[in-house]
This record gives structure tokens, C-alpha cells and sequence, in this order.
């Protein structure tokens, strides 16, 4: 089963373990930012390509990924080019295009089990602090349960108030949807106890 | 079932229990169902409208301040993991590397102050009052993280990464407002501060 954003593949960057991954990207993201450098911000875009690319992903989905951002870097760079430095404002877009490419790349390759496996063994060492991995991984499997019973228990609320022409009405949407997911998360709650299940 | 006891339910407490647990993971997935409702996309603005702190705010006066921080946290980790469940379906490792990633990561917080002011104030929690603490904690706080974010990535002044930024103010102050109807509708019908220990 895949869920979210992973595209399956075998490229180099499928294989990749997760952590070799994040650390590559956390290791760009810092230099980018550490080296003020236009040039090597330029420089950078078509390394990005070129890495998203290797993924098979294809040219569409690059499109559909900058897209969104697109906008948005061009009002970054319209802010730079009305305070008069262009220079920085083409280095500014360029740089974050390339680490949007880069960051996509990993989520991209990386199915959502394997994330969650590696904040688990990233937590880890956070024990002491009192944090405890095993209960972050019941939270995070608890609420990918959770968000299909929501649409779901919303869809039929939403059906029985537009019954009742009250379906544009924020109040009587949310609140019932509240107090019913409530109520069935107590009740979940109350079976893990009565099972002694102690995370 | 409602406890009306109120011993030790306001405390700052270590430790998460498994109804914690529950909570945080339901709100979590709330973000995320209200993350589903399409957003509002206004011509000249390079971010959409969404209802994404209408959650934030809900989660800070329902669940209080670690829950609802935890909860809201937990959305960012999913969406971190590869998640589509931001606003028009974009999610991933890229949105924490764009410009905006301050205003993501200033939602945990967010909710942490709004619920922290709303533990401190439960006996006389209103309407206004939930519209207070969600304007302090879901506007203040994450415009307070957001736009210094901004302007430190993307080498903009201060006052351009708050001009491009307060344009959405007023769309928040109508989610504080639907946010303290909520709250305050389902505090009187299932007294979450309460009940939830």
C-alpha cells in the first residue's frame, strides 16, 4: 500500500536509505544557505533538476511540483527587485527552488513508513528528555487512522444538516463532527486501556 | 462520561497518558480534515486563504496546551513524512524549505499559547475569551514566528516580509471568530478539559 506522496521507482535515489537521505538535504539546505554566493545558487538549479530528474519522475510532475511556489518566489523576488538588488533576489528564488526540488526528491522516493521509522530512531536518543518513540508511533499510525473516519463521519453530517438546509452553516457542521469523533476517540481510548495495553 | 472532578486536570503534567494520545492523534487528523476543505484562492495572493489556523486555534481551546501543541505538532511531523494534507493537497519536505516554512512551524506553538491561556482562564472561559487567546496564540504568535522566518530566508526586510504577510490577517480574525463559536458550543456540550484526563 502506498499512502501520500511517494511515487514508486528503483532509482539510485529509491535505494537510498531514508537517513542518508535527509541528511543530504539538511547538509544542502545549510550550505545554500551558509554560502552567500549568487553563483553558486545558480549553479545549484540544475544540479536540483538533474537530481529530480534521476528519480523518473518525469518533466510533468517537475511542473506540477513548482507550480505551486512559483508565485510565491516570484513575489520574493519582485519585494528584492523593488528594494533595488535583483542580484540577491535571483540568488534568493534560486536557492529556493532548488532545495524545494531537493526536498521533493526525498519525500518522492521515500515511502511514509520508512519516514516514520527514522523519526523513530532519530527520537530515540531524546528518551531521556522524556520522550518516548514507541507512544510518537502510535500517535502518528493513530492519526492516519483517524483522517478517513473524519471525512467520512463528515461527509454524513454534512448530508443529514443539508437534509435540514443547514449545510453551509460552520456551527452545526464542525460541532457535531467534533463531539462525534470525540466520543469515538474516547471510546477507543477506553479499549486500549481495558486491554492494559501501557505504551 | 464526564468527570466532574477538576483535580490535577489543569496541571503541566510529563507524562502522556493513552487517552493523550488519543487526542493529540484526533486532532491531529481534525487539522488535516480541515486542511481538506478546498481553499480560497484570491487572485493577486501567492498563498492561499485556508481554514489551516481555524485548527490550530481549536486545538489550543479544546485540548489545552500540550495536547493541542502536540496535536498540531504531530500534523507538521505527518506532513513532514510525506503527507499531502496541506491546503490543496501539497505536503512533503519541500514546504519546510520554502519561504513560508516559519508560518508552518509557528502552528504547534501556536496552539500551545492559545490552550496554555485557556488552561490558566477555564472557570471563566467565553466566547470572547476563546477569541482572545485564539487571536493571541493563532495570529500573534504565528505572524510573531512567521514573518521573521520569512524575512531571514528570503533576505527580506522586516517590513516587506510583514507587508506581504498581514494581508491575510483579516481572513484569521473571521477563523478566530468561527474558532470561539466552536469552542465555546462545544465546551458547554462536552466539557473537554474536563472530561479529557
Amino acid at each position: 500500500m502506498t499512502i501520500g506522496l511517494y511515487a514508486p521507482g528503483a532509482s539510485a535515489l529509491h535505494r537510498l536509505p531514508a537517513g542518508v537521505k535527509l541528511g543530504a538535504l539538511v547538509a544542502a539546505s545549510l550550505a545554500l544557505f551558509a554560502v552567500p554566493s549568487t553563483i553558486v545558487a545558480l549553479a545549484s538549479v540544475p544540479v536540483a533538476f538533474a537530481v529530480y530528474l534521476s528519480t523518473g519522475l518525469g518533466v510533468p510532475r517537475l511542473i506540477r511540483e513548482l507550480r505551486g511556489p512559483a508565485l510565491l518566489l516570484g513575489f520574493v523576488f519582485v519585494f528584492h527587485a523593488l528594494a533595488g538588488s535583483v542580484e540577491e533576489g535571483i540568488a534568493a528564488v534560486a536557492r529556493f527552488a532548488s532545495l524545494i526540488l531537493l526536498a521533493s526528491a526525498v519525500t518522492l522516493t521515500t515511502p511514509v513508513s520508512e519516514m516514520a521509522a527514522l523519526v523513530e530512531r532519530l527520537l530515540g536518543p531524546l528518551a531521556p528528555l522524556g520522550v518516548n518513540p514507541a507512544k510518537v508511533g502510535l500517535a502518528i499510525a493513530l492519526a492516519i487512522r483517524f483522517i478517513p473516519l473524519i471525512a467520512e463521519e463528515y461527509r454524513q453530517i454534512r448530508e443529514a444538516q443539508a437534509a435540514r438546509g443547514l449545510d453551509r452553516n460552520l456551527l452545526a457542521l464542525v460541532v457535531p463532527l467534533v463531539i462525534r469523533t470525540l466520543k469515538a476517540a474516547d471510546d477507543l481510548a477506553d479499549a486500549i486501556e481495558a486491554r492494559g495495553i501501557e505504551t | 462520561m464526564i468527570v466532574t472532578s477538576m483535580k490535577g486536570t489543569f496541571e503541566m503534567t510529563r507524562d502522556v497518558s493513552t487517552r493523550d494520545i488519543v487526542y493529540i492523534a484526533l486532532f491531529a487528523a481534525l487539522m488535516a480534515a480541515v486542511n481538506l476543505v478546498p481553499p480560497i484562492q484570491v487572485a493577486f495572493l501567492p498563498v492561499p486563504i485556508t481554514a489551516a489556523t481555524l485548527a490550530v486555534m481549536l486545538a489550543g481551546c479544546m485540548i489545552g496546551a500540550k495536547r493541542g501543541g502536540l496535536a498540531i505538532l504531530l500534523f507538521v511531523l505527518l506532513v513532514a513524512l510525506g503527507l499531502p494534507l496541506l491546503a490543496g493537497g501539497r505536503g512533503g519536505l519541500s514546504v519546510f524549505f520554502g519561504p513560508t516554512a516559519g508560518f508552518i512551524l509557528s502552528w504547534p506553538v501556536g496552539a500551545f499559547v492559545t490552550g496554555w491561556l485557556t488552561e490558566r482562564n477555564w472557570p471563566r472561559m467565553n466566547a470572547v475569551w476563546f477569541f482572545v487567546f485564539s487571536v493571541i496564540g493563532g495570529i500573534g504568535v504565528v505572524y510573531l514566528i512567521g514573518i521573521p522566518w520569512l524575512a531571514m530566508v528570503a533576505k527580506l526586510s522586516l517590513f516587506d516580509a510583514a507587508k506581504g504577510s498581514l494581508i491575510f490577517v483579516p481572513g484569521d480574525i473571521v477563523k478566530a471568530i468561527a474558532a470561539a463559536a466552536i469552542a465555546e458550543t462545544v465546551r458547554r456540550a462536552y466539557p473537554l478539559m474536563q472530561a479529557a484526563r
